[in-house]
């Protein structure tokens, strides 16, 4: 297929030359980006995340690990995956008598598929950052917390950290410097459970992914 | 768009009847002239116009297009502007002529002329800044606002603007206002099933506001949609804009 | 003249029931855009950024697409570029073979709809199952997706209720639209978990960071690219912007325009295949660029801003024809009017498509909510030029639309001279307006078309150049 590569190059190149116009945009600031405080960026995160169906807690000071608690208990969840190597997941270990059977993602997802699919109730997951503006979580997922964890369980629950809510997806990208310092396999924005309009342009939730996105400010 | 290019109250324009208005609606013609000179304003009519080319140059026909178009070129020397009441061919005018005489040799007097172009309702708002007196009986209109109007010259509100001056006027909107009526040119003739199901739909809502008339800026969209309306035996007698003002203001 | 196109509108005017709920659906999606938009300059300005980032890809196509294949393979992505759609369904095929796999589950794609993967598979005994709910019920139905981004917008729930339940028996029937969707997940777990490849499009390609950006909302796309030990990604060869930052406005105008969302329940950024320490994503990751023609396109000044598209479908949504005729009329992959621009420059002007152009009023719908202002209008108008244009050999060096010239009819050519010979003959011209206005009430009642719905108009009893001879007023 490398002849297939140098055409379509080839006449990319030829074509090149002509005078194609040149689009030149002064607005090279995000422009609808706005700039809000710390409380209203935490404002905007939770109005934005609960527009999108996502339930948010707003843990004060200390208390996340009894909210988490609260939320498995009225979901009667049986168990729950979630890392003990992270240092929150090491916090709900600890305290492992207040809830649910909890599971590790210790082998990787070949090993226990079925399992994955039939046998988990939800899934505690880090963020890496949430976004103000959209009423979204950035999820980085990693050896301890890998991709399906946000993905197939029916419940998601996240723990996000209220200082690294930012304004826009364009700043999160900038003060986490995502080009430098790279980015994991898979980068997810997450904004609500999984949903469809497909049928009459009516919405509904969780069709695929989570039924349920629940975030925990701590 | 504000099309203020000339900032005083101009003596004289240049009048661009359109071959539509030439044909089927000359009392059009007349209404926006009449109009035009109550204002102070003399009125330049080129006897020598026909077409400005939009029907050959929206089918392809660039050639034809061209050469029709230039003989409209030399029609108007004057540094006047160049009122047209029909925001189509006003839009041709203004918006295509630069691309149909592009790299042409007349193309500098192209783009002037093209510069001088006025729809006739944004010209009435905007350069003459008109104030009208109604002196007619109430009355409800349904409004029609062109394509050309509201999209190609952004001059859709004008209509409204002056409406809004005659006091006996009730305007209405039909349902889905913004939807195109289907006529298109040369499409009603070239699709004409879908053009059809479009002009139904137009001429159904516009009936469903019960108005006395149908005005519009455009009498390619009124011969469309009254031409389904009488097709059905409704009457809503159709007036271009520059009519209806005349009709109301005359004394 | 009968057309393919003519006979597929035809049949789309007549089904009342699909075409009102066609309608229905279509201002839904206008009045969700409409929602949106808020602050109107904010909006603008959003408008100009997107734009001059995809005509600045575009412009800069051939260096960024290298880019982003350096950076991708750099990853560990596997990329491979096809002329036709038929070398992408065989390189899909050959990695199907390797890998002995019999199915694969497909996240929504266009570009697998324009490469007709899935017939191209089942002749060879491969299976492709659609996860997105609205391509599944298309597939159950045997249908195409009607539209770009709500491919099953001409069912009603009633259709799609019968539908499952004609393929599932064994579940109740039901007409709920969450009942619905809950059966369809049900089903699709089993796939997910058991599927040996999956495949999907891709939204944005990242030459910065090799970056494939996927944007959802059902999670089907997630689990194409993450539980199959190997993933197959199909894209145009358009599809790629510069830099990381020129993501976020683009997601942002994107959703909002395609269905008035302010954000999508999903943004997947595929860097990688899975890495030394990863416990799930694929083992592989192929990328699949599809020419099919955008090269071409690319070299010529004013149709390459064809290419600027992000497949939004705002255009298809404010289309008055594509309303009423819907997306199965078009009988392309893409309908409306970003349909009706690329279709013809891909598949040529001889091509049943090449009839596209002639399916607007120009109206201008489609320009004034396009996201990235590509000048649908101008480029319809330059192809309708470009069909009838008399030298099939264009002057220039200028890469000419396939089938340039096969629209022109002697006949209509030979009126539309004598038109113009009218037209510049002003005496001539007079003479027959001034014929027309006499025979006016002798003339036909019967105008073909025109007259099927509507009455003849009539001519004026004198034009308005005898009118305005006989007032005082300067004719120069
Ligand atoms: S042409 Fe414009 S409006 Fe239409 S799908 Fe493409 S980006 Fe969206």
């Amino acid at each position: 297929m490398n002849d297939a590569r140098k055409s379509i190059l080839d006449r990319l190149r030829l074509a090149q030359c002509s005078d194609s116009a040149f689009v030149k945009c002064d607005d090279q600031n995000d422009p609808v980006d706005p700039v809000l405080g710390p409380d209203e960026r935490i404002d905007s995160f939770i109005d934005r995340m609960r527009a999108v169906r996502t339930e948010v807690h707003d843990a004060p000071h200390d208390s996340w690990l009894d909210i988490l608690h609260g939320v498995c208990q009225a979901r009667s969840l049986s168990n729950l995956l979630v890392s003990p190597h992270t240092r929150r997941g090491a916090m709900i270990y600890a305290a492992a008598r207040r809830f649910p059977a909890l599971k590790d993602y210790s082998q990787t997802i070949e090993d226990w598929k079925p399992e994955l699919f039939a046998a988990v109730d939800a899934a505690v997951t880090s963020a890496y950052g949430g976004i103000a503006e959209t009423g979204t979580v950035i999820l980085w997922p990693d050896a301890h917390e890998p991709r399906a964890m946000s993905l197939v369980p029916p419940i998601h629950i996240v723990l996000l950290e209220k200082s690294r809510i930012y304004n826009s997806l364009t700043e999160a990208m900038q003060i986490q410097n995502w080009t430098l310092t790279g980015m994991p396999s898979n980068v997810i924005l997450v904004s609500g459970p999984s949903k469809s309009a497909d049928i009459e342009q009516t919405m509904t939730y969780g069709v695929h992914g989570p039924k349920e996105l629940i975030v925990i400010l701590v | 768009m504000n099309n203020r290019v000339v900032s005083e109250k101009p003596q004289a324009v240049y009048f661009y009847g359109t071959c539509l208005i030439d044909l089927f609606y000359p009392q059009a013609g007349i209404s926006a002239i009449e109009l035009l000179r109550r204002e102070g304003v003399s009125v330049i009519y080129p006897q020598s116009q026909t077409c400005c080319g939009q029907p050959a140059w929206n089918s392809g026909y660039r050639d034809e297009a061209l050469a029709v178009a230039r003989a409209q070129l030399a029609l108007f020397p004057q540094p006047i502007p160049l009122v047209i009441p029909s925001a189509s061919c006003a839009g041709m005018m203004k918006m295509h002529y630069p691309a149909l005489f592009r790299d042409q040799s007349d193309e500098a007097t192209a783009l002037n002329v093209a510069g001088r172009v006025y729809e006739l309702t944004a010209f009435l708002v905007d350069v003459l800044d008109i104030r009208l007196i109604d002196l007619g009986d109430p009355i409800s209109v349904v409004v029609h606002t062109s394509c050309s109007a509201r999209r190609e010259l952004g001059v859709g509100d004008k209509l409204h603007t002056l409406l809004r001056q005659l006091h006996n006027v009730a305007i209405l909107e039909p349902e889905n206002s913004a939807e195109c009526c289907g006529f298109g040119g040369t499409f009603a003739v070239k699709q004409p099933e879908i053009s059809a199901a479009m002009a139904l739909e137009k001429a159904a809502a516009v009936r469903a506001t019960d108005a006395q008339r149908l005005v519009s800026q455009d009498c390619g969209c009124l011969m469309n949609i009254g031409g389904v309306m009488e097709k059905q035996d409704q009457v809503m007698p159709g007036r271009h804009i520059a009519e209806l003002l005349w009709e109301r203001t005359k004394n | 003249m009968s057309t393919e196109f003519r006979s597929n509108v035809a049949h789309a005017l007549k089904r009342d029931a699909v075409q009102t709920h066609l309608k229905t659906v279509v201002d839904r999606l206008r009045a969700h855009r409409q929602g949106a938009l808020g602050n109107d300059a904010a909006f603008e300005r959003l408008r100009n950024r997107c734009e001059a980032i995809r005509a600045d890809a575009i412009r800069r196509l051939p260096d960024l697409l290298q880019q982003f294949e350096s950076k991708a393979q750099r990853n560990g992505i596997q990329v491979h570029w096809a002329e036709t759609t038929l070398q992408a369904n065989q390189i899909v095929l050959d990695i199907m073979q390797r890998h002995r796999a019999t199915f694969l589950v497909k996240g929504k794609s266009m570009v697998s709809e324009e490469m007709g993967v899935n017939t191209f598979l089942q002749s060879h005994g491969i299976g492709c199952l659609e996860t997105d709910l609205g391509e599944f019920i298309v597939q159950l139905a045997g249908e195409k997706p009607a539209h770009i981004i709500v491919p099953a917008i001409h069912k009603n729930r009633r259709e799609v209720a019968h539908l499952i339940h004609r393929h599932f028996p064994g579940l109740p029937y039901s007409e709920d639209i969450e009942t619905l969707a809950q059966s369809v997940r049900h089903f699709m777990r089993d796939k997910f978990r058991s599927a040996p490849v999956g495949l999907t499009g891709v939204n944005f390609m990242v030459a910065e960071t090799g970056t494939l950006c996927l944007v959802e909302n059902e999670g089907n796309g997630r689990m194409c690219s993450t539980l199959p030990p190997v993933h197959i990604a199909v894209t145009g060869i358009e599809k790629v912007i510069a830099r990381l930052e020129d993501l976020p406005p683009l997601l942002n105008l994107l959703t909002r325009s395609a269905t008035g969302q302010p954000v999508t329940a999903y943004v997947n950024m595929i860097n990688s295949p899975r890495r030394p320490g990863d416990k799930d994503g694929p083992d592989e990751v192929h990328l699949i660029l599809l020419d099919n023609g955008r090269s071409r396109i690319a070299g010529d000044p004013e149709l390459l801003e064809t290419l600027h598209c992000i497949r939004c479908g705002a255009c298809i949504n404010h289309c008055p024809v594509y309303r009423q005729i819907g997306g199965h009329a078009y009988g392309t992959v893409i309908p409306g009017p970003i349909g009706a621009i690329l279709e013809p420059q891909k598949q040529g002007l001889d091509a049943a498509a090449g009839e596209l152009p002639q399916a607007s009023t120009l109206c201008g719908a489609c320009a004034e909510v396009c996201p990235v202002r590509i000048p649908i209008p101008a480029i319809i108008n330059r192809l309708r030029w470009e069909s009838v244009r008399k030298n099939r050999q264009s002057q220039n060096s200028r890469p000419v639309v396939p089938g340039a010239g096969s629209g022109r009819k002697s006949l209509e050519a030979l009126i539309w001279k004598i038109w113009a010979w009218c037209c510049t003959h002003p005496r001539m011209y007079n003479r027959m307006t001034k014929l027309a206005t006499r025979l006016r009430n002798r003339l036909p009642a019967d105008m073909g078309a025109w007259t099927a719905v509507r009455k003849a108009p009539k001519p004026a009893q004198s034009t308005l150049h005898e009118r305005l001879r006989k007032m005082d007023i300067d004719h120069e």
